[in-house]
């Protein structure tokens, strides 16, 4: 397949990110430079990974670079604490593209993104009472 | 299993604690799974789709032919907001095979699965009931009585799919919230009791 994105890296290589039998997924993008890998550490969020602004971010100046897609992205998230999931379907991008530009975000210090609590604190009993109570009063 | 905010907070409520909690819903073509999502969900099922950025949809030259380069997946997708800072989120997943990739995806870190069926044609749902067990995510078998289909009892099912001993099935309408409500309780219960199980496993 061929990867013309304008502005897209030709060394980045390859657009497909799942196996082959889903067929190619995603040329890389345009507006994240070509990556379909996401940022620091290779760190692939979490469909419900929660992302929050982070209480000390850059300043104005530094935000004012930010392209279209990644202010969009920060303004969801100042509304309302928000799942991966949630921000690509109100932001109307595919997953791929905002788990890239989340990237960004965390690692210029906009935004923090939760990590996954180990299998070995599974969410105890209380909270799992509290969640089918709470499924009972809906 | 959980997703939590761990380091410094900003100034949002419950920052700290935030939890959020994932499940799965599966079954065959037609079964339900988008009717299931959208009755018990407080926000309409919202599909997060894979496909090319609108940037990147410059024409791919080889003769014109619109190739396609993007594989669209629309998930079914709706959230519940236990509290402020506990949320269920649903995922609907796809329900053809060569979407398998997505499920392994989804099922990471899951707290339960919520495999719809139609009694019409049980053996839809055998992918799904083989997937879980496979991987030992807990789920309960939800069956969508629609009108017309005959009425079978849990009984029935769970011997019909070879069940383990203690994965329940509950008679559901799709439709109905409430009975949704309900699957989703029971989906919870089980994974509390199979968690605990596995805790004493491992103790002794
Ligand atoms: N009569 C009846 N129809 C249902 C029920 N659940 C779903 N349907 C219908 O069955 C069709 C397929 O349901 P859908 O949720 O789209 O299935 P999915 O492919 O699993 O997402 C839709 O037209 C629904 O309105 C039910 O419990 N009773
Ligand atoms: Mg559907």
């Amino acid at each position: 397949m061929n990867e013309h994105s304008a502005g897209g890296d030709p060394s980045v290589p390859g657009g497909r990110w799942y196996d082959s039998d889903a067929g190619p997924l995603v040329r890389p993008y345009a507006m994240t430079g070509g990556r379909t890998k996401p940022g620091p550490g290779n760190v692939r969020f979490d469909l419900i990974a929660l992302v929050v602004v982070d209480d000390d971010p850059p300043g104005p100046a530094e935000e004012s670079l930010l392209g279209p897609e990644h202010r969009s992205l920060l303004a969801l998230c100042r509304a309302e604490t928000q799942s991966v999931a949630e921000l690509a379907a109100d932001a109307d991008l595919p997953v791929g593209v905002v788990r890239v530009l989340l990237g960004d975000l965390l690692e210029s210090g906009f935004v923090r993104v939760s990590r996954p609590v180990p299998p070995a604190r599974l969410p105890d009993e209380r909270i799992l009472r509290e969640v089918i109570d709470g499924l009972r009063a809906l | 299993m959980a997703y939590e905010r761990s380091e410094r907070t900003g100034a949002e409520d419950d920052a700290d604690t935030a939890l959020a909690l994932k499940v799965l819903v599966a079954g065959g073509f037609g079964v339900g799974k988008t009717t299931l999502v959208g009755a018990v969900s407080e926000i309409r099922p919202l599909r997060t789709e894979e496909r090319l950025s609108r940037a990147g949809e410059l024409v791919d030259d080889t003769g014109g032919v619109d190739r396609k380069t993007t594989t669209t997946v629309a998930m079914d997708f709706g959230r519940i907001t236990i509290r402020s800072g506990l949320s269920l989120y649903l995922f609907g997943t796809p329900g053809q095979d060569r979407f398998w990739f997505l499920w392994d995806e989804l099922s990471q870190g899951a707290l339960g699965a919520v495999v719809l069926a139609d009694t019409r044609r049980l053996e839809d749902c055998f992918p799904a009931v083989d997937y879980f067990e496979h991987r030992r995510i807990p789920f309960v078998i939800a069956v969508n009585c629609f009108t017309g289909a005959r009425a079978y009892g849990a009984h029935d099912v769970s011997r019909a799919l070879d069940l383990d001993r203690g994965t329940p099935v509950v008679l559901c309408d799709a439709r109905d919230r409430d009975s949704g409500k309900e699957v989703l309780i029971r989906l919870v219960e089980y994974a509390g009791r199979m968690h605990t199980a596995r805790l004493l496993d491992t103790v002794g």
